[in-house]
């Protein structure tokens, strides 16, 4: 590793710069703010669903240029925010130098930011206690390309009902941005440097090269991988666990990376699903759509695609539609790189193909439909309680390849939360070839989907729902793209 | 310029937005704070066999372990009876019960210590669910009953009847702040407790309860709340005795702060109902006759149950004139966490069942269910226009709000578009609701209606104000502000709003029943016209006039309302108020008159008055999946003069939005074993802004003062909860489009399974030619 190698924690709050001492690198930011008496970012879940903890961070936009970007603190390990800026909602009033943040002077009016003045005057905030919340998501939206729905739709407010909300949201939308904060932005590092920490109980590391994390792989077999940390980071905000060893993936160039050719994009598997959402924009239609319900733009923002698969959630929401896309993954071990297809890489509940010692590099899209294909048809679909920012009951991708005569060359239905891993409809899939793309197909190959899986009844919905999605969903999918 | 009716922003809302308003547990640390952490009990229903706490004790950090053994009090936080332990001794019946308290130096520690603590369990048969209790004969009181009319005859003459029933979900309140005290020492044995509490004056007195001290060495401060909407009301207590424990045994400061997955699994919640109801009506879908059945989930003790199910039976007439009603109402007693007040307090779950009836009618009549609902409306004087419970409607507005909203919404052009819309689509459907809302206003319980206040004036002319409420993001602080500002006659920046404390404001009700505004405006008022009076007669001195009475104070000046030239400064006959030894402080006071309820004969006049609204929701569901889009809302709402527009839209879109998750998405579900399977936000779903139309209006209905209210305003905090039943009935006129049922029953909440297998039993009710009688 190279010599700028930092060995303790140092990160900015507020443009202050500090070094918790005794503090363990497995901590989440928001614990460490406010065991610091930096108590105006506040824990509302503890899960990373409400948004009450969010701060901004500067981190790299998938161009490479910095931007301020919304997480949830209660996420996120004070080793993750190691050399990073963080600003708070108590750190933004304009023209206000950060003084102890013990000290509690009174702001006034004037000293606002413009997030924080809309706010106040569409009466956005009634009982205040996710405001600090929802000001950091505004104010990340802010420097972005102005604030809208989709910048708050990870924060929960229980008092307003949001219209107040997205009256500010609006009234800021219009501003034009030149300010200390765009400044700061500006000048700028996003570099994410080496990070070497031993804490008092748990040692995290942050490495550049692949080589490196398979070497502290090696060294350290009780290590944990972590990237995003959106779903280690529940672990650790519930303290469920003791990580002695954390290796993060967030700086190794190999795993942040994207490539797009005519024929394939293979995406690292640390690169955040934000860049996903920007960089490959229109490229796969249904993997646009389940981005787009996928978590909140705090989540999104810090999670990966490797940590979605690697994770093996039945769910997955994402691996449904890289099933449906044929995707591959590339692994990297002791014994050397190997490739093999999504579709064999989940063995159980929450099992894989991953062995000791072994990272998911990268993964794989082809973008070539089947030999004589006049249409491809793509959708996913993701039902849950709550449309938005919700834990699928099912969610399913279709990718249809018909030819000039309407008839099916090939078809790909991925599922997840029907079973104890994203799987293919593979009887219906064998059905469909051949067939025409017409509703007698749809309704002939039905029984095939009623029986493909045996879901489970839990709190999100019954077996009898699951099932009737399954084949629900792909006659709403026929009705779509006829 | 009057301070009252103007939309002024949140009087904390400089200080929310910078993060700088300070909550129970954001507070300056005092030296020595420990921290509290629970050990849950994992069973619905079990007898303790064993509680080891030495392993925890050995946890370097660990300070104690608070068990029943600790209690120098009563081992109780029961607040209507004493039938709440706060620390179990050889039972635990709940899932989540706190079976005892670890104490540490730090959070860490204590977390560490309670995970240390062993305990052992017998597990018992449970009831698990209002069905079981009903069939178990598992009650916490006697049935309660409210009749009018001759039911039975009446049911017996109608021309049409039918049956049904009804389950009603209950709500979380997900407040965003988890409950949180704090309790420090005076080393003289007197404690002073800050509490996240919508009811300071009942922690005060459970807190000196279970250590067994005199209420008057306990002070209970609430800076203000991250939320409450009645989950604080009497849900704050325990932990505020717990952490005054923890302080009684250890002579520490003591800080107990429950994380969101405890916070869910031990606090009470919105009560589910079970409803059963047999109607009569005719031709012209005019109901004749209910009877109905209200059998709300209490949970394991009775906390505030009494009062919510009685509400829920004032309520159960919603708009409606029913001229022969008869409702009983009982209390299960289940292995759950014991319900308690949410906004609406038991008003909602009534209102559900006549409108479940309402529409029935309707689409057994083949009569738009508008049409239904109006016809049913109270109207005219005397009887038809008078509850089942004897109060006559003097005010009744429920033609205005619904003309209003009919007119605001362009009601009948959407409808018929709607039709358009479903001929032509198959696999979606919109529908179109209008439903109305009458709510009564104040506390059942007449003793309740009252509240105090006190003002203080100092010689430099700034103001403090205190009263008995407590400030949840209602903005009830900000309407106390405008009402001192405009009787004294100031500026609203002399005014400073105090933390609500015990100490100021003594004997106090909770801050709930949409009351806070109403009760403490007028003691606000009443401290202010005292003070007002004292000054006006230094005033005349110092302007060498005679007649205090023609003392006019406005804008900081003081005037004669003949003479306006004649004017003195505020300030300056402040100072002079004191050089002449007069007080510059007071107490106010109020009590709401003309109220009064006889409980043997259940009639009588509970409410001071009744808020009104109506709102029109238009939502479409995808027959594939059962989820719908609510594509727009329109809404009348009477909060007659208003105080502060801004903090009255506020509650009015709140208020909705809240109901609409209720009614559509918060789906609190139990395992076969009795836990409680959804206590996070990740597996209970409250709406975001996503699920909020863009297309959202709210009209306050206008020329509304009301008579004998602060300043003509009206109570708002609550009913606008329940017009979002409109966005049921919407999502139900939306399943009924799916096929020709005369009976759309609906799962509470609608969520999407549900109304998927709604939509495929109207399906099949087409295919097989005949009306669905299928009860969800």
């Amino acid at each position: 590793m190279n010599q700028q190698l930092a060995t303790q924690l140092t990160f900015s709050v507020n443009g202050e710069p500090v070094s918790p001492q005794a503090v363990s690198p497995a901590m989440t930011l928001l614990e460490y703010l406010r065991l610091s008496g930096r108590a105006g970012t506040k824990e509302g879940c503890g899960d990373g669903d409400c948004g009450a903890c969010t701060v901004a961070l500067i981190g790299a936009r998938a161009d490479g240029n910095p931007q301020y970007q919304a997480v949830n603190s209660c996420l996120i390990p004070l080793g993750a925010v190691a050399g990073r800026q963080v600003l708070t909602a108590d750190g933004i009033t304009q023209g206000r130098i950060p003084k102890s943040p013990l000290a509690k002077e009174p702001v006034t009016v004037d000293q606002l930011h413009p997030v924080q003045g809309a706010m106040v005057e569409t009466g956005g905030s009634q009982c205040g206690y996710c405001t600090p919340g929802f000001i950091m998501s505004l104010f990340a939206a802010y420097y972005n390309g102005g604030p809208d729905d989709l910048a708050v739709e990870g924060n929960l407010c229980r008092c307003t009902g949001y219209l107040p909300i997205r009256r500010a949201a609006q009234q800021v939308a219009q501003t034009l941005v030149v300010d200390q904060f765009s400044q700061q932005l500006a000048a700028a590092s996003t570099e994410l440097l080496p990070v070497a920490c031993p804490g008092p109980d748990t040692q995290f590391y942050r490495p550049t090269q692949l080589s490196e994390v398979l070497a502290l792989m090696q060294q350290h077999p009780d290590a944990t991988l972590v990237a995003g940390a959106t779903d280690l980071g529940l672990e650790m905000s519930w303290h469920r666990q003791h990580y002695p060893v954390l290796i993060s993936l967030e700086a190794v160039a190999e795993l942040t990376q994207m490539h797009q050719t005519e024929d394939a994009v293979t995406i690292g598997a640390a690169v955040p699903l934000s860049h996903i959402e920007t960089t490959l924009h229109g490229v796969f239609p249904s993997l646009d759509e389940m981005i787009h319900w996928f978590a909140a733009r705090q989540v999104r923002n810090r999670a990966t695609l490797g940590g979605n698969i690697g994770t093996a959630s039945p769910i997955g929401d994402l691996p449904p539609v890289l099933l449906s896309l044929e995707a591959s993954l590339t692994l990297s071990g002791p014994g050397g790189e190997r490739t093999l297809p999504l579709a064999d890489f989940f063995t159980g509940y929450r099992q894989t193909e991953l062995q000791p010692g072994e990272v998911i590099v990268s993964v794989q899209i082809p973008r070539t439909p089947a030999p004589g294909t006049a249409r491809r048809l793509a959708q996913s679909y993701k039902i849950g309680k709550r449309g938005t920012d919700d834990i699928s009951i099912v969610a399913a991708a279709f990718v249809v390849d018909v030819d000039a005569d309407n008839t099916i060359l090939q078809a790909r239905l991925g599922y997840g939360g029907v079973a104890a891993t994203p799987a293919r409809a593979t009887a219906a899939e064998d059905f469909l070839v051949g067939q025409p793309w017409a509703m007698e197909t749809v309704q002939a190959v039905k029984p095939l989907l009623q029986e493909a899986f045996t879901p489970m009844t839990d709190l999100r919905g019954s077996a009898e729902y699951r099932q009737r999605l399954v084949v629900n969903l792909f006659e709403k999918f026929f009705v779509e793209f006829p | 310029m009057s301070p009252v009716g103007k939309p002024k922003s949140h009087e904390s809302a400089v200080g929310h937005v910078s993060g700088t308003a300070v909550y129970t547990d954001d507070q300056r640390e005092p030296a020595g704070m420990l921290s509290l952490y629970p050990v849950l009990s994992p069973h619905a229903h079990a007898t303790i066999t064993r509680l080891e706490v030495a392993p925890a004790l050995a946890v370097p950090g660990c300070v104690t372990v608070l068990t029943a053994a600790d209690v120098p009090g009563e081992n109780n936080t029961g607040v209507i009876i004493h039938d709440e332990v706060l620390l179990p001794t050889d039972e635990v019946v709940h899932y989540g019960q706190v079976v005892a308290w670890a104490v540490g130096e730090t959070e860490a520690a204590a977390r560490e210590a309670a995970a240390h603590i062993q305990v052992e369990y017998d597990p018992l048969p449970a009831i698990k669910t209002v069905h079981e209790a009903i069939a178990a004969d598992s009650y916490h009181n006697d049935p309660q009953i409210i009749r009018r009319g001759d039911t039975e005859a009446a049911l017996a003459q109608a021309t049409h009847s039918f049956a049904g029933e009804v389950d009603i979900g209950g709500q979380d309140h997900f407040y965003l702040e988890t409950q949180a005290s704090w309790v420090i020492p005076d080393g003289e044995g007197n404690l002073q407790v800050f509490a996240s509490t919508q009811h300071p004056t009942e922690t005060q007195e459970i807190v000196a309860r279970v250590l067994g001290l005199p209420k008057n060495q306990v002070v209970c401060t609430c800076l203000r709340m991250g939320g409450g909407f009645g989950g604080k009301e009497s849900q704050a207590n325990p932990f505020a005795a717990a952490a005054a424990l923890a302080t009684y045994k250890t002579g520490r400061p003591a800080r107990c702060r429950l994380r969101r997955h405890q916070d869910m699994l031990i606090t009470g919640k919105r009560h589910g109902f079970f409803g059963q109801y047999e109607v009569g009506f005719d031709d012209q879908g005019k109901i004749t006759a209910m009877n109905a059945l209200l059998v709300a989930d209490g949970g394991w003790s009775l906390d505030l149950s009494p009062p919510v199910l009685m509400r829920a039976m004032l309520h159960v007439d919603n708009a409606y004139y029913v001229p022969n009603l008869v409702v009983e109402g009982r209390i299960a007693k289940t292995n759950r966490v014991s319900n308690t007040a949410y906004r609406g307090f038991g008003g909602p779950q009534g209102m559900i069942v006549v409108e479940e009836v309402v529409d029935r009618i309707a689409r057994t009549l083949n009569l738009p269910p508008d049409v239904v609902r109006e016809r049913n409306f109270y109207y005219g004087e005397g009887e038809t226009c008078t509850t089942h419970y004897g109060q006559e409607i003097v005010d009744n507005r429920l033609d205005r709000v619904w003309a209003e909203a009919k007119q605001q919404s362009d009601y009948m052009a959407r409808r018929a578009a709607i039709a358009a819309f479903n001929e032509t689509n198959l696999y979606q459907k919109r529908g179109l609701a209008i439903t109305p809302v009458k709510f009564g206003i104040s506390f059942n319980k007449v003793q309740y209606n009252q509240a105090g206040a006190l003002v203080l004036i100092y010689t430099d002319g700034s103001i403090q104000v205190n009263h008995g409420g407590t400030e949840m993001g209602q903005g009830l602080h900000t309407k106390m502000i405008q009402v001192a500002a405009k009787a004294l006659g100031v500026n609203i920046e002399r005014i400073r709003l105090m933390s609500t404390s015990t100490d100021k404001v003594p004997n106090t009700s909770a801050t709930a029943a949409s009351s806070g505004s109403d009760l403490n405006g007028q003691a606000v008022k009443n401290a202010c016209e005292i003070l007002r009076d004292r000054l006006a007669v230094v005033a005349v001195r110092m302007l060498n006039l005679d007649a205090p009475e023609d003392m006019v104070f406005e804008d900081d000046w003081i005037y004669c309302r003949t003479y306006p030239s004649a004017r003195i400064a505020f300030d300056e006959v402040v100072q002079q108020t004191y050089s002449e030894r007069i007080s510059l402080s007071a107490t106010g006071f109020y009590r709401t008159p003309n109220i009064f309820w006889d409980a043997k004969l259940a009639k009588g006049r509970p409410f001071y008055y009744f808020a009104y609204g109506a709102a029109v929701s238009e939502v479409e569901v995808d027959g594939f999946t059962g989820t719908f889009k609510l594509r727009q809302v329109d809404i009348v709402h009477d909060v007659g003069e208003s105080i502060n527009p801004l903090v009255d839209r506020g509650q009015i879109e709140g208020g909705f939005v809240q109901g609409m998750g209720w009614l559509t998405m918060e789906e609190l579900v139990w395992d076969g074993e009795g836990r409680l399977r959804t206590f996070a936000p990740s597996t209970y779903k409250i709406p975001t802004i996503s699920e909020v139309p863009e297309k959202f209006t709210i009209h306050l209905l206008q020329r509304a003062a009301q008579d004998g209210v602060i300043y003509g305003s009206k109570a708002v905090g609550e009913p606008p909860f329940m017009l979002a039943m409109s966005v049921r009935e919407a999502i139900r006129a939306a399943v009924a489009a799916f096929g020709d049922a005369d009976f759309v029953p609906l799962g509470l909440p609608a969520t999407p399974e549900a109304t998927l297998w709604a939509i495929e039993r109207v399906k099949a009710a087409v295919s097989q030619g005949q009306p669905v009688n299928i009860v969800s």
